[in-house]
C-alpha cells in the first residue's frame, strides 16, 4: 500500500497506461481521420460498442473458455508437480522419461489436437487436455530444477541431524523449489488459455457451450469484425488477470525471503 | 572422539589427506589450522560424519558413527556461511535441529529461547533471516548449533567471511560461550591470529596431501581479553604457528609475514 506512494512505483503503473492511452487515441483518430471501413479495422469506440452490446454473448463464451483453461491449468499443475516429485526421487526415472516429456511440448498442440478430441468422447474433457498438453511443460521442468536447487550444505546440516527422506522432501526441497514453481506458473497459465482457444479452434465446437475461440471463428466468416476484435480484447483482458494472479500469488508467497519479490 | 589413521583420497585419484591421527579431548577448544587445501574441511567433514574415510576408522565416543545422535553424543556443525533456511523466521531456523528429532513442542520452546538469547539475538526471533547482517546471521547460525546442547560443536572457518570488527567481537563470544557451556568445540581456520586468540590446543595441518604436522598447546588462562591480543606472548605462538605453516607449505615460503609479529 505504502509503496504505490513511490514515484518509481507510480511511474511502473503509469508509463504502460500512458502507452495504452496514447494508442487508442491514435487509432481512432486514424480511423476518423481516414474512414477506415469497420470490416477491416473497426475503430475503438465500435469496439467498445460492440462489446456492450454483444456482452451476453461474448462473457458467456469468455466463461466457457476461461473454464476450460483454469480446469487444465489445476490438472497441470497437480499432475506436473507429481511427475517432478517423481523424477526427483531418482535420476535414473528423470532420465529415461525426460525425452518423453520434452516430446509433449515440442510437438504442436493443433497437431495433436485432432486426435485428442477424436479419442476422448467428451468434446469438454478433450478441450480440456489439449490445453493440459501445453501447460504442463514448464511446471514439470521448473519445479524438477527447483526440488534439486538446494544449499547442498543445507543437505548437510539435515543429514547430520538424521533427517529422513521425508524431512528432507518437506521441510528443504520443497520450500527451495517454490520460486522455481511459480516461475514455472507464470508461464503455465499464460500456456492453458492459449491452449484452451487453440484447442477450441481445432475442435470447432459451437451451440451452448461454444467457447471465445468459436466466436471468432464465426465473426471471421461471417465478417463481424467488430465482434472478433471485441472477442479478441477478452481473451486478452484474461490473460492479463490469469498472469497478474500468478504474480500476486508469488509475491504473497515469497515476499519475507526471495530476492525476486523483495519490495526493499 | 578419535581419528585414527584416516585417509581420504577423492574419486579423481586427488589425495585430499595422508593418514592423520587426532584425538579431541572433551572440553577442550581445538583449532585445526592450515594454508587453503591442506585439507582441514574435509578433516571436518570426515568427523561430521558427512564423508567416510577411504582408510583408517574414527571413532566417536569410542563408537561408530551410527551410535552418535543420542543424549551425551551429540554432534553439531557451523559451516563457513550461516547457511539459513531463507523461507523461516530466526526462531525456526534455530528449532530445525529439534523439529526434525520431534523434541516435544514444550521443551523445544525453552532450549529455542535460551539458545537465541545466548546469542544475543532476543529481539530478532521474529526476524526474517534477510533482515539481519551478516554477523547476526552467523550467530543465528551458532543458536541452531547450541540448541541441542551438542556434546561436540564443528566448526568450518565460521567467521571467515566477515569483517574483521565483527571477527573479533565473535571470537570473543566464542569463547565466552565455550566456557560458560563447557563445550567440546574443533575449529577450522587458517586465520594464525583467531587459532591463538581462541584455542586451547591447535593442529597444524600441511598441504598437498593434507597432513598433521604439529600440536600446540595454547597454555593461556581464559577468558582472554584484548590485553592478550597484544602481549608477546600472543605474538610469540603466533610467530611459533606461522613457522610451522609455513614449513608445511616448503621452504620457498618461509617468510609469511612472521617476522613483524616476532618477540
Amino acid at each position: 500500500m505504502t509503496r504505490t506512494r513511490d514515484p518509481a512505483e507510480r511511474w511502473r503503473y503509469a508509463a504502460p497506461a500512458l502507452v495504452a492511452v496514447v494508442v487508442i487515441a491514435v487509432w481512432q483518430a486514424l480511423t476518423a481521420f481516414y474512414d477506415v471501413p469497420q470490416y477491416l479495422v473497426p475503430s475503438p469506440l465500435v469496439v467498445a460498442t460492440t462489446l456492450v452490446n454483444d456482452a451476453g454473448l461474448l462473457l458467456a463464451s469468455l466463461g466457457v473458455t476461461v473454464s476450460i483453461a483454469l480446469a487444465a491449468l489445476a490438472i497441470a499443475v497437480t499432475l506436473g508437480v507429481a511427475i517432478a516429485l517423481v523424477f526427483v526421487q531418482s535420476r535414473w526415472i528423470e532420465t529415461a522419461f525426460t525425452p518423453y516429456v520434452v516430446l509433449l511440448q515440442v510437438t504442436p498442440i493443433v497437431a495433436i489436437a485432432p486426435l485428442i478430441i477424436i479419442w476422448v468422447k467428451d468434446t469438454r474433457l478433450a478441450l480440456v487436455l489439449c490445453a493440459v498438453v501445453v501447460a504442463i511443460f514448464p511446471i514439470v521442468s521448473d519445479t524438477t530444477l527447483g526440488l534439486r536447487s538446494v544449499d547442498p550444505r543445507l543437505v548437510d546440516l539435515f543429514r547430520m541431524n538424521r533427517a529422513t527422506r521425508w524431512q528432507v522432501l518437506t521441510r528443504l526441497r520443497i520450500p527451495s523449489a517454490l520460486p522455481y514453481f511459480f516461475g514455472g506458473l507464470r508461464i503455465a497459465s499464460g500456456l492453458a488459455l492459449i491452449g484452451a482457444v487453440v484447442a477450441e479452434f481445432v475442435a470447432g465446437t459451437g451451440g451452448q457451450g461454444a467457447g471465445l475461440a468459436y466466436q471468432i471463428l464465426m465473426a471471421g466468416i461471417q465478417l463481424n469484425i467488430p465482434r472478433l476484435f471485441a472477442a479478441l480484447v477478452l481473451i486478452t483482458i484474461a490473460g492479463v488477470v490469469f498472469y497478474g494472479t500468478t504474480v500476486l500469488v508469488s509475491r504473497l508467497a515469497l515476499r519475507h525471503w526471495h530476492d525476486s519479490e523483495l519490495t526493499r | 572422539m578419535r581419528v585414527a589413521h584416516a585417509t581420504k583420497t577423492w574419486p579423481n585419484g586427488t589425495r585430499a589427506l595422508d593418514p592423520v591421527d587426532l584425538e579431541v579431548r572433551r572440553g577442550e577448544f581445538l583449532t585445526i589450522l592450515g594454508p587453503s587445501g591442506c585439507g582441514k574441511s574435509t578433516l571436518l567433514h570426515l568427523i561430521a560424519g558427512l564423508e567416510a574415510p577411504t582408510a583408517g576408522s574414527l571413532a566417536w565416543w569410542g563408537g561408530p558413527f551410527a551410535a552418535t545422535g543420542a543424549p551425551g553424543r551429540r554432534l553439531a556443525m557451523v559451516f563457513q556461511s550461516p547457511t539459513l533456511m531463507p523461507w523461516a523466521r530466526v526462531d525456526a531456523n534455530v528449532r530445525l535441529p529439534l523439529a526434525l528429532q520431534h523434541v516435544p513442542r514444550d521443551d523445544a520452546d525453552r532450549a529455542v529461547a535460551d539458545a537465541i538469547w545466548l546469542v544475543g539475538l532476543a529481539e530478532f526471533e521474529r526476524h526474517w533471516p534477510r533482515e539481519l547482517s551478516g554477523g547476526m546471521q552467523m550467530r543465528v547460525s551458532i543458536a541452531r548449533a547450541l540448541v541441542n546442547r551438542p556434546d561436540l560443536l564443528l566448526m568450518d572457518e565460521p567467521f571467515g567471511a566477515l569483517d574483521e570488527f565483527t571477527r573479533q567481537r565473535l571470537d570473543v563470544e566464542l569463547a565466552a560461550l565455550w566456557r560458560k557451556r563447557e563445550l567440546t568445540i574443533v575449529f577450522v581456520t587458517h586465520s594464525i591470529h583467531e587459532a591463538v586468540f581462541l584455542s586451547s590446543r591447535v593442529a597444524v595441518m600441511g598441504p598437498r596431501p593434507g597432513r598433521m604436522i604439529a600440536d600446540v598447546e595454547i597454555d593461556e588462562p581464559h577468558p582472554r581479553g584484548e590485553a592478550f591480543r597484544l602481549s608477546t606472548r600472543f605474538a610469540g605462538y603466533a610467530h611459533r604457528l606461522s613457522q610451522l605453516v609455513a614449513q608445511a607449505c616448503g621452504g620457498g615460503l618461509a617468510d609469511v609475514g612472521a617476522v613483524e609479529t616476532a618477540p
